[in-house]
């Protein structure tokens, strides 16, 4: 039952999608463990890492989404999201240290023996457990959203407004979690990991692992919001997205309907940052700056707002872009290119790439019906 | 000799000397007291140097201030033949009458000095500037020897006490006795009484330092007046603190209020969030930096000026960068907030990256004319030049935007597109010239913000950043297409932010408020002072 709510009506472009995130699950990671270097086919472990923080990012992007190409709710705070899930799996990741830091401390982590704490605070407890940790993953995201969410959109914020309260929760979360005080290791935030799950988090292998969960979970992601948007339910939520008024009018709960997408795309943004931390191996209060969870709108308007292939695809093509900029020559003129694209975007382009090519196709195909016509690019 | 006796010992044999000098000279002959002195100083050791100082500055020789100031820079020579003292230009004066000596004498060596000495001469110098004629220095005097409370100068303040004429020296000089008597071990109880109350009025850190400094052994009595006292000055100081705090608040306030107002103006026309608000503000404070960079190569007699200069330039670039933005990008997406809010974004990105490009990453050096530097002193408020013309400044920007909006045409063009966009436009409003217009005021407005605010903050790329989320806070809290409604928010969260530092800390002040303004938009969707009519649901 649950695959047929999944696979449900599933159509060619997301179809494509999850094969070929199916086939980079599988074949990346055995091309970087059994090819050898030499081989043309050989991916280095960082570029399959790079990767896969690109697709912690087309997460992030599908869960956003979910709330704002379906739903309406443009959030600028899910980043606080990917972020605390973040933190949980650094949480965890950090109490694997054990004796190993710096100060061979077996229960402190190496800031609070820093900062002469003498015990470990509550709300680190438990985090050794990694099926607790995967929970909080969920739960905390899901939590703060659920609550947040309750209070606005009962009280019916809506537009520009709940825009800038979500902006207002993620700068909040910012400022804590900068002071040293919250016990998240401040300023520096949370890095140094050593395991994962009793696998050397360094290892080439877990690296490949980590990957291949990435694909997984990316995949996960993108079923369970297309199960969403396309049932029953989903339709409500085209619906409130498209006139929230004459859907409250007709009946429906309009409030209820957003904070359930609300908070499943916050636990997805959490999964997001979960997978992320072990890849990059750092989760710091920076991840909750107002800019990011911006930025991470633009991947979603850059693939096409509104269709859940396009927001990853959006966010896996800014990324690498803003990766071959910053990294030659180009660095100082990353920021025009990205400011541009946000102009560029919203001006000409407010259906994205995916939704842009697919209009140029369809008018291709009504104007020269030949076979000679090339494929879209469905990817 | 026990040491922890000695300092009260040796503060008792100094005052004892003075009053037995003081007598002496008022008894005997000022001269024989004088002989005394220039006869201590021809021994040149150390304690008949001190001892000579004491007697010099008891007596107020005429010549004393002279000598003491020769003899703390090395130039008090000394020998059989008597004392002289050489100019800095190399001359040499007797030191007892003051006379250039034609010839240099012979056989003099410069008075030596050791730390005890340097001591006595530094108090010495103290005790002289209270004979000052000028009030000013006597008063600053008077007020080192509050600091200082050394019983020895005792005498010489009673005497300046008894000399004195303006009532601000003379204040100074009672409350540095009474600190003197406070701490002196011998002193009368009637007296420290006396003192207590003096404190007591002064009423400031200062003196609650001071009499804390009464000694344990004192009578209860005293001790009852003592602590009533710091009881009293103690509650005087914690309302000053919250005063001063509402004075931070204010004038955080009114920084908040400068950077949002402009952004209200847009928002509340338009319906458009503008991201780049904050851009408008850097523009501004940059144009500052360039006007006085033109000045500083060009006209530097101009310097006071450069901010009168620099508004109307911050006003005309921001506003005209503004325009361009609203004409090039805005007008295309009316009615889609959301993608506004996003391409305004990228606009920021493209403004500060510029500016960065052009000025470089690092933070630029905006200097302050002379009438905004420095601070005065109201009761216990310490209140900033800066800080209080950017408060004038505030005030009067937002008097005129009110002018603007209540008395000119376009003001009321502009209201009338607030209120309802489609029946305006019908009534023969050119909504699109308005809305440039609006949008170019709005931006200038930032602009200006951004030269008071070169005064009080780094002048770097990001600026802007810094106030955006803060400026966002301010209009959604006081509702939008209202003026009033951003006033009272700036002023609110400004106040509130000050007044709640003390207690949670900057970080958590900030956060608490944030927390509070999230809850409160739940309660008001539409902020403080919402829109009524049909633009509610527009």
């Amino acid at each position: 039952m649950i695959t047929r709510f999944l696979l449900q009506n599933m159509d060619k472009r997301g179809g494509i999608f999850l094969a070929i995130l199916l086939g980079l699950a599988v074949l990346v990671p055995l091309s970087n463990l059994f090819l050898p270097a030499s081989s043309p086919f050989h991916v280095p472990t960082s570029t399959m890492s790079l990767w896969g923080k690109y697709l912690c990012y087309a997460l992030l992007a599908v869960s956003l989404d979910l709330v704002w190409g379906y739903c309406g709710i443009l959030s600028l705070g899910h980043g606080a999201f990917f972020a605390l899930g973040g933190y949980a799996m650094g949480l965890y990741l950090m109490r694997q240290i054990g004796s190993r830091g710096v100060y061979g401390n077996p229960i402190l982590p190496d800031f609070m023996v820093f900062l002469n704490w003498q015990e470990l605070p509550w709300y680190w407890w438990g985090f050794s457990s990694f099926p607790f940790a995967m929970l909080m993953v969920l739960a905390v995201p899901g939590l703060l959203a659920f609550v947040f969410g309750w209070f606005a959109f009962r009280s019916r914020v809506t537009g520009v407004y709940l825009s800038i309260i979500t902006q207002a929760l993620t700068y909040a979360l910012l400022l804590a979690f900068f002071r040293n005080d919250m016990g998240f290791g401040g300023n520096n935030g949370l890095t140094d990991f050593k395991d994962i799950l009793g696998f050397n988090i360094q290892a080439q292998t877990t690296r490949a692992a980590l990957f291949s969960m990435t694909c997984v979970m990316l995949a996960a992601g993108f079923l369970i919001a297309r199960g969403i948007v396309v049932s029953k339910l989903g339709k409500v939520v085209i619906a409130i997205r498209d006139a929230e008024s004459r859907t409250r009018f007709l009946g429906y709960r309009v409030d209820r309907f957003k904070l359930f997408v609300f908070t499943v795309s916050a636990c997805m943004a959490g999964v997001a940052g979960a997978l992320y931390v072990p890849q990059v191996g750092i989760i710091n209060p920076s991840e909750f700056a107002p800019a990011n969870s911006i930025e991470t709108v633009i991947w979603v308007a850059v693939g096409g707002r509104g269709s859940l292939v396009g927001a990853a695809l959006g966010a896996v093509v800014v990324n690498w872009a803003k990766t071959v900029f910053t990294s030659g020559f180009m660095a100082p003129y990353w920021l025009f290119a990205l400011g541009g694209l946000f102009v560029v975007v919203t001006l000409f382009l407010p259906k994205g790439i995916l939704g842009t090519a697919e209009a140029l196709w369809a008018r291709r195909r009504k104007s020269a019906p030949t076979p000679a016509a090339e494929p879209a690019p469905a990817e | 000799m026990r040491t922890g006796s000695m300092p009260i010992l040796h503060r008792l044999k100094h005052g004892l000397v003075i009053l037995v000098a003081l007598v002496a000279a008022s008894v005997a002959s000022f001269a024989q007291t004088a002989d005394e002195a220039f006869t201590r100083l021809a021994a040149d050791s150390y304690s008949d140097t001190s001892r000579a100082i004491e007697l010099l500055v008891s007596t107020a020789h005429p010549n004393a201030a002279l000598i003491v100031e020769a003899l703390s820079d090395g130039r008090l020579l000394s020998g059989p033949g008597g004392v002289a003292v050489k100019t800095s230009s190399g001359a040499f004066v007797d030191a007892r009458t003051g006379q250039p000596l034609a010839v240099a004498p012979e056989g003099l060596k410069a008075v030596r000095l050791n730390n005890a000495v340097r001591r006595a001469v530094q108090a010495a110098l103290g005790g002289l500037g209270l004979l000052n004629p000028d009030p000013a220095k006597r008063t600053a005097a008077a007020e080192a020897v509050f600091k200082s409370r050394d019983a020895g100068l005792l005498p010489i303040v009673e005497t300046a006490i008894g000399k004195e004429a303006d009532p601000r020296a003379l204040a100074a000089l009672r409350q540095a006795q009474a600190a003197i008597l406070i701490a002196k071990p011998d002193a009368q109880p009637l007296d420290r009484l006396a003192a207590i109350e003096v404190l007591h009025e002064r009423g400031d850190q200062d003196a609650l330092a001071t009499l804390r400094a009464l000694p344990g052994d004192a009578t209860p009595a005293l001790k009852e007046a003592q602590a009533k006292a710091i009881t009293a000055i103690e509650g005087r100081l914690k309302l000053w603190a919250v005063a001063q705090n509402l004075w931070y608040g204010l004038s955080l306030g009114s920084v908040l209020l400068l950077a949002a107002i402009g952004l209200a103006i847009t928002f509340g026309v338009m319906g458009v969030i503008n991201m780049a608000h904050g851009e408008m503000v850097m523009l501004g404070a940059y144009t500052t930096f360039v006007v006085q960079e033109l000045i500083r190569t060009n006209a530097p007699w101009l310097f006071d000026w450069s901010l009168a200069i620099a508004l109307p330039a911050a006003f005309i670039v921001a506003g005209a960068i503004g325009i361009a933005i609203e004409r090039g990008v805005i007008r295309f997406l009316y009615g889609r907030p959301l993608e506004t809010l996003l391409a305004t974004w990228g606009i920021s990105l493209i403004l500060q990256q510029a500016v960065r490009t052009a000025f470089g990453p690092t933070n630029r050096e905006v200097g302050a004319p002379s009438f905004m530097s420095g601070a005065f002193e109201l009761g216990g408020l310490a209140i900033t030049y800066n800080r209080l013309w950017i408060i004038v400044f505030a005030a009067l920007v937002f008097a005129a935007l009110l002018a603007i909006l209540k008395l000119t045409p376009m003001g009321l063009q502009m209201r009338a597109v607030t209120q309802n966009r489609r029946m305006a436009s019908a009534m023969g409003i050119r909504t699109g010239r308005i809305d440039a217009l609006t949008f170019g005021l709005g931006s200038g407005v930032a602009g200006l913000a951004g030269v008071a605010l070169s005064q009080i903050d780094n002048v770097s790329p990001n600026l802007g950043q810094s106030y955006i989320i803060d400026s966002f806070m301010v209009v959604v809290f006081g509702g939008v297409g209202n003026l009033w409604g951003t006033l009272v928010g700036a002023m609110t969260l400004g106040v509130a932010n000050k007044l709640l530092e003390p207690y949670a800390g900057a970080v958590l002040g900030k956060i608490a408020l944030l927390v509070c303004i999230i809850l409160f938009i739940q309660k008001r969707p539409r902020g403080l002072f919402a829109l009524k009519g049909r633009a509610v649901e527009a």
